[in-house]
């Protein structure tokens, strides 16, 4: 018996949403700046990009607010059940169409490798850019009507590790999009984050 | 109630971008404006000196029209004397050497290499009269040359091989009673045409500037705020504020744009922070020589070649010369991009003594700084490049005796004989010379500060943040845009790679298994 149940909330599919773009427009106007292309122009680019970067700071304030009041915080706390599992179907059952070990519910609604992945982004990888970015932004700055800058050795650790947090992120982008199809059909997952609902098993859901 | 809550959100996410994306572009337009009314209004002067009668006397002498000055200014003189306009030397610190007297007394040069045995050509540009060898009389108040700044006539100008005095043409009667404020006329006189012809030297000094438009010079141009040397060359006690480092050393006395135009004067604060390593003059001076060339090079050895005996010379295709027999070959370039450099504001000088390396060439000043040193930033020069004189044997840079009015005085540009030029200069100077010389490259290092541009020409961002843009050479700092590092551009890139080649297989196998599974 299969159930339509309202699984991404409103708030979380703007959240969801907005970041994807942000995601996009930061990487884009970001290696744009770092010379892979040209397409605003340098100088676009470092508004453009500045500004992306300030939309995301508020937008990540509001979703913490939102992951606490909520209480979804918890959905991203890793777990190691069912891991193997889950390595094992995208790794082997998917492939004999065997169905997902783990099943969406309400209540739970990533599976354990999406929690990890997720989890690291939540707390490593985005914390990384928004930090070297903040120090990229502001290791100098105006202050009575003089420019003044904290005492670094330059921005080439602010800048690499910047980078690095870019490339991680655009990997992690990649095989986000592709994991999208391995919902029950290819357009499932992308359905559910766009209208918050997805029919699932009934039976199965008091995992 | 839920919808009210997300709306609410998204709004407020709206607004707070936008307020922080307005703030960051308030104008600071009304700053150039007020600036521009400023300067635009011209000196008015409270004294008419037709109506002093000291002024009326027939001046036999110029050291008579200076005694006349000095009988009202009457502690001017000795203003004057404590000068580098007098002096053509100062005491500065220098670090590594300790407290030097340099100066262009006893400084040697780029271009006619210094002037001990020289005065009487080089020192037409001395402020004084008659200094046309070292038996020159410093504390004489009456050898200062006050009308060489003050003439307001247009008709001063000193002699030709006259060791600083007029030209005997000069009616001293009419300068001396038609004198003020320094005009470009002044100052240029002897700035526009250091090294022998206008714009040799400098390059962002020259005598278009007298007359030209804000393309070329937005400060000076006619059709602009035509602002006068002084005006920014603020002077107090006849020290003048501002200095160059082909012969100054310290970082006192330094004139800057900030000084009117304030430390954050960018509507983007992005574009303000960059002043903390890099100069105005940097982004805003994006070409030098922009009305006439410049002298780039200057190679002494070919000097010498006569036409049946004669000196001659051969001219480039704008007219100048390419070739003089008594100074050799030059080139001459238009609209030229400067070199970049970090400069903390010190200098160091090459002088007689020092330890040089022949392998690469001589710098004659070195402009000191670095990323690391709080008071560098990037500055715009020219770089001059020569071919000079060198003893191999002393390894010193060759002063040689260059003018005399007569052959047989061991000068080159008579007797176009390397060897006696550099035994009569060396011996003029008190240096050793060994007999035998040979020529070595050198350089010179020229601040731009002059020629800035019309706003709408300065540099763009991708002019230095591009792999190989203006500050290729300037390597010891991480610059966004041009740099990158090797190893997280691999990683990266090998990341997704192998994600794509991942997802790739993944997907393949996965549609094999749906077809299978269909039949």
């Amino acid at each position: 018996m299969k159930k339509k149940v309202y699984i991404y909330k409103a708030y979380e599919r703007f959240w969801h949403w907005t970041q994807a773009f942000l995601v996009f427009f930061l990487a884009f106007t970001g290696f744009e700046i770092h010379g892979t292309f040209e397409f605003f122009g340098f100088r676009n680019a470092v508004i453009y990009h500045n500004a992306a970067a300030v939309s995301f700071m508020i937008l990540i304030v509001f979703t913490i607010f939102w992951h606490f009041t909520t209480g979804e915080w918890k959905q991203y706390v890793p777990t190691t059940k069912n891991i193997k599992a889950q390595i094992l179907y995208y790794a082997v059952g998917m492939f004999k169409n065997a169905p997902h070990p783990v099943h969406k519910t309400e209540l739970s609604k990533l599976n354990p490798l999406q929690r990890i992945v997720y989890f690291l982004l939540k707390v490593v990888f985005i914390p990384l850019m928004v930090i070297s970015g903040l120090l990229y932004m502001f290791y100098r700055y105006p202050h009575n009507g003089n420019i003044v800058s904290i005492n670094t050795e330059g921005l080439t650790t602010i800048a690499v590790l910047h980078t690095l947090g870019a490339f991680i992120m655009i990997a992690f982008v990649v095989v986000h999009l592709y994991l999208i199809t391995t919902g029950t059909t290819i357009f499932t997952n992308l359905k559910a984050m766009l209208t918050g609902y997805e029919e699932i098993e009934e039976e199965e859901s008091k995992n | 109630m839920k919808k009210i809550f997300i709306i609410l959100i998204i709004i407020n996410v709206i607004i707070i971008s936008a307020i922080v994306y307005l703030t960051k572009n308030q104008k600071h337009i009304d700053a150039l404006q007020l600036l521009e009314e400023q300067y635009s209004q011209h000196h008015e002067p409270s004294v008419d000196h037709t109506q002093f009668s000291v002024l009326q006397q027939k001046f036999k002498s110029p050291q008579d029209v200076t005694a006349a000055c000095l009988s009202c200014h009457t502690e001017r003189g000795k203003e004057v004397m404590k000068t580098r306009h007098w002096k053509w030397q100062n005491e500065e610190y220098i670090e590594g050497r300790g407290l030097t007297n340099l100066g262009k007394k006893n400084i040697l040069n780029n271009f006619c290499i210094g002037i001990g045995g020289n005065e009487q050509s080089c020192n037409r540009c001395h402020a004084g009269f008659g200094w046309a060898d070292t038996t020159f009389d410093f504390h004489n108040q009456h050898n200062i040359d006050c009308m060489v700044c003050h003439d307001n006539s247009g008709e001063y100008f000193k002699q030709s091989g006259g060791a600083g005095n007029p030209d005997p043409s000069v009616n001293l009667n009419k300068v001396a009673t038609h004198v003020g404020k320094p005009k470009k006329t002044n100052c240029g006189s002897c700035h526009f045409y250091g090294g022998g012809g206008n714009n040799v030297k400098h390059g962002d000094l020259e005598e278009a500037q007298m007359n030209c438009t804000k393309d070329v010079d937005v400060h000076m141009a006619k059709n602009g705020i035509n602002m006068e040397c002084v005006d920014c060359h603020v002077t107090k006690k006849h020290v003048i504020a501002g200095k160059m480092y082909s012969v100054s050393s310290t970082n006192t006395n330094r004139l800057s744009c900030t000084q009117c135009h304030g430390n954050t004067p960018h509507e983007l604060s992005v574009l303000n922070e960059h002043t903390i390593k890099v100069a105005c003059q940097t982004c805003h001076i994006p070409t030098y020589a922009k009305a006439n060339a410049t002298k780039m090079t200057w190679d002494w050895s070919t000097a010498g070649k006569l036409k049946n005996g004669e000196p001659y010379h051969e001219e480039d295709s704008m007219g100048n010369h390419s070739y003089l027999s008594e100074k050799g070959t030059f080139v001459w370039a238009k609209n030229v991009k400067p070199e970049y450099v970090w400069f903390n504001g010190t200098a160091d000088h090459y002088m007689f003594g020092d330890k040089v390396d022949t392998t690469k060439p001589i710098a004659m000043n070195t402009l000191r700084g670095s990323y690391s040193d709080p008071a560098a930033q990037i500055i715009p020069v020219k770089v001059h490049r020569a071919k000079q004189l060198f003893d191999p044997q002393y390894g010193n840079i060759i002063q040689p005796k260059l003018f005399a009015k007569e052959k047989g005085q061991g000068a080159l540009w008579k007797d176009f004989d390397f060897n006696a030029a550099s035994a009569t200069g060396m011996k003029y100077i008190g240096q050793p010379y060994s007999g035998t010389y040979t020529f070595v490259h050198t350089e010179s290092f020229w601040p731009l500060n002059h020629q800035v541009a019309p706003k709408e020409q300065s540099l763009s961002c991708v002019e230095c943040h591009s792999r190989n843009g203006r500050l290729a050479n300037i390597t010891d700092f991480y610059l966004p845009g041009r740099d990158r590092h090797a190893g997280v551009e691999l990683f990266g890139i090998i990341s997704i790679i192998v994600s794509l080649v991942g997802i790739a297989i993944h997907a393949t196998l996965r549609i094999i298994s749906h077809r299978k599974e269909l039949k």
